[in-house]
């Protein structure tokens, strides 16, 4: 049995302790407040709140403060629609502006139809883990092993992985945040502007028969390419064809017409379009 | 001595599998027709090549330059011509330069006349010097360059000398032939080792279930030096360099610290060997011991094999692979690298080719982790395999690095003995792979 005065007692006690540091912490929140712009928890609040880091800022808010500072355009947020940069534009009485978009996109196009396997690994399902041992048993140890570690860090859905184990990013859905970038262990992922239409899908450095060997959709370092396209544009380094894109204004489709193995490809926005999700459920 | 042998803690006791060859004498493989030289044979960098196609080299030719300190030239092991310098499958799956060369079929495959190097009051920087020269590096499988575990830091004073011929992994019995065949050999680069390092005290540590090696090791033992015998308790990982320190000087390596940090400087009997030969006859290191075994292999054999022998033709010479063999595996089966392709070369770290049937790589169902403990009782530098696998799942690396993950040396005790198949080393690797990654960036 409690005494009803020691439950007084102890109400008052902490009841008193409770007010004297409720008042010393209001005091002190007056006394040190610290001005702060209201637009920027504003601005944050229209943004998508991701922070996906796709601006190159640490995370919404940051990227809010730097609007609010004139130091970003609310154009530079990829992962926000037309709709959204018009209201934070509004918001804050000010153009949206022009930023480059950007996408990510794969440097392989060897899936499971038209590179082959040389060994069967068994063990963690991941390219991280699959790389790790003795390549992943993928005859081009350059390729996409297909585990789908960048479909995994995508974290707006934009990556699916295709029938034959090819991630296929829906340009669409791409803010070019990067993670898949940082995913992939075989590096095979860059971002590039959405309008770069040249891009030659391999990384594999062996050329001629020893490349076919290996990959029927490899760039076997033939050089047709480099004499076709504008001069200077494509280049031919260590047994690959690679585009200047200091030179991208002379892209053109005739680069890649001769190419014997469709290693550089001309893309129309979207990548692999007949391996997107939509396309392939249709057909089967 | 202890009660109970001497040993370390921890540990497992997998079946040694190694009366397929440990009483079959080494021979030597005749030369293939096409040998692929990688220029990264060895830790630290690639050396840098000095031959182009079509160029003639003679065996023990020098076709490739250390590049730096931690880096060692790489040698011509057979006659011929220079087919190609191009990307070859490579022992670790990637694919590297190699310089490929065609074997002169009828050539008598001798070396041109070297000058041997008198031993004999010998400077250190002279040895040194010498064994980079030869391309020496550890024969142990990790390939460390021989010449910087002889470059100690002044102001580290070292103790002991310790020759590594425990070999606990099971099957290989390289080193295990080379005590039983060549033991005068050991001693003579024991001595050379010494007098470069200018210990007093050299200990050979060698499993007991190795008894003709122990036996030939004592009965050839120098008089005028102090090198002793030290059988050990069969268990593995009793050949991991900390492991075995700790046994026979009783001093533990502390985490981040290398063996010389104790005073002790690890080499493994397969080194010295090599060692001996480099001051023997003054040929480089272009040949290595290798034992081919495993129950998917037709004729179990311990081969002196030419550098840059490819896989294939080393199988064909041990009377190919049997209808069930399922995985090829160089090094042993708990921390060799499986291949993925037959023209793959055995390289200068390659200790053993095992051949493994379905019966044995049989792919296991991953269960959760029950708590157990069993990993905590097997790792042998006492980690918390447990945590660390759960920490790993989530990605969560900076915490697994304050539980000392980076003292971790993938020896795979842990997912030898966890009764639920998670694969907790390969999981470590690929930890260790990230948090490398990132503390690059």
């Amino acid at each position: 049995m409690i005494a009803p005065a020691e439950v007084v007692g102890s109400v008052v006690i902490l009841g008193g302790v409770a007010t004297v540091f409720g008042a010393a912490i209001s005091i002190v929140n007056a006394r040190f407040r610290v001005w702060e712009d209201p637009r920027i928890d504003g601005v944050r609040d229209l943004l998508p709140g991701a922070d996906c880091g796709a601006c190159g800022r640490a995370g919404c808010r940051a990227f809010a403060e730097e609007v609010i500072g004139g130091l970003a355009i609310p154009a530079e947020c990829t992962v926000m629609g037309e709709v959204e940069r018009e209201d934070v534009a509004d918001y804050l009485g000010i153009e949206v502006g022009d930023a480059d978009r950007r996408v990510a996109r794969l440097l392989c196009a060897g899936g499971r139809d038209v590179a082959p396997y040389k060994a069967t690994y068994h063990g963690i399902e991941s390219c991280a883990a699959a790389a790790a041992v003795t390549g992943g048993g993928k005859a081009c140890p350059w390729g996409c092993l297909g585990y789908a570690d960048c479909a995994v860090s995508c974290d707006f859905d934009a990556i699916a992985m295709s029938p034959f184990g090819l991630p296929v990013v829906d340009v669409d859905l791409c803010t070019a945040c990067s993670d898949c970038v940082e995913a992939c262990p075989l590096d095979l992922f860059v971002l590039m502007p959405a309008d770069h239409h040249l891009v030659v899908q391999c990384k594999n450095l062996l050329t001629g028969d020893a490349a076919e060997a290996v990959c029927s959709v490899v760039c076997n370092a033939c050089g047709r390419c480099v004499a076709d396209g504008a001069e200077g544009l494509i280049e031919m380094m260590d047994g690959l064809a690679v585009v200047n894109y200091e030179r991208i204004e002379a892209e053109n489709p005739r680069a890649i017409e001769r190419c014997p193995t469709g290693a550089i490809v001309w893309i129309e926005n979207q990548q692999f379009p007949e391996l997107l999700v939509e396309a392939w459920s249709e057909a089967s | 001595m202890k009660l109970f042998g001497v040993t370390f803690r921890h540990g497992v006791h997998p079946p040694d599998s190694k009366g397929l060859t440990d009483a079959v004498p080494i021979r030597r493989m005749p030369f293939p027709d096409r040998i692929a030289l990688p220029l990264r044979q060895h830790a630290g960098k690639p050396a840098r090549c000095l031959v182009e196609k079509g160029d003639r080299v003679e065996r023990g030719d020098k076709i490739a330059e250390a590049d730096g300190f931690v880096s060692v030239p790489i040698h011509a092991s057979a006659a011929g011509t220079v087919a190609a310098v191009e990307w070859w499958p490579h022992p670790d799956g990637s694919m590297a330069e190699t310089v490929v060369i065609d074997v002169e079929r009828y050539s008598p495959q001798i070396p041109r006349p070297r000058i041997v190097p008198r031993w004999e009051g010998l400077s250190p920087e002279a040895v040194r010097a010498a064994v980079q020269e030869a391309g020496v590096v550890g024969l142990g499988g990790a390939a460390f360059p021989t010449h910087v575990k002889l470059s100690p830091p002044e102001d580290l004073p070292i103790e002991w000398l310790l020759v590594n011929g425990a070999e606990c992994e099971p099957y290989l019995t390289t080193d295990h032939r080379t005590m039983v065949e060549y033991p005068e050999r050991v001693h003579f680069g024991i001595r050379i080792m010494m007098q470069c390092l200018g210990v007093e005290r050299a200990v050979i540590g060698v499993e007991k279930n190795k008894p003709d090696a122990i036996a030939e090791l004592e009965r050839t033992l120098p008089g005028d030096l102090d090198v002793s015998v030290m059988p050990l308790t069969v268990k593995y990982p009793q050949g991991a360099e900390k492991m075995l320190i700790e046994v026979v000087t009783g001093r533990e390596v502390p985490s981040g610290k290398l063996p010389m940090h104790v005073g002790a400087v690890v080499q493994n009997v397969g080194s010295i060997a090599t060692i001996a030969e480099v001051f023997e006859t003054g040929l480089p290191l272009i040949e290595r011991v290798v034992t081919v075994t495993g129950p998917g292999v037709g004729k179990p054999s311990n081969l002196i094999v030419p550098v840059g022998t490819q896989l294939q033709d080393v199988l064909d010479f041990c009377g190919g692979v049997t209808d069930d063999a399922a995985e090829i595996v160089f090094g042993g089966p708990m921390m060799g690298t499986s291949q993925p392709d037959m023209r793959t070369p055995l390289i200068k770290g390659t200790t053993g080719v095992v051949v493994l049937t379905e019966a044995e790589v049989k792919p296991k169902q991953t269960y959760p982790c029950i708590k157990c403990g069993h990993c905590l009782d097997a790792c042998p530098v006492f980690l918390n395999p447990s945590e660390l696998g759960i920490l790993a799942q989530a990605g969560r690396y900076d915490e697994m690095e304050e539980r000392h993950l980076m003292d971790c040396m993938l020896c795979g005790c842990c997912s030898y003995v966890c009764p639920s198949n998670i694969p907790l080393s390969q999981m470590f690797a690929l930890s260790k792979n990230a948090l490398r990654k990132r503390q690059a960036a």
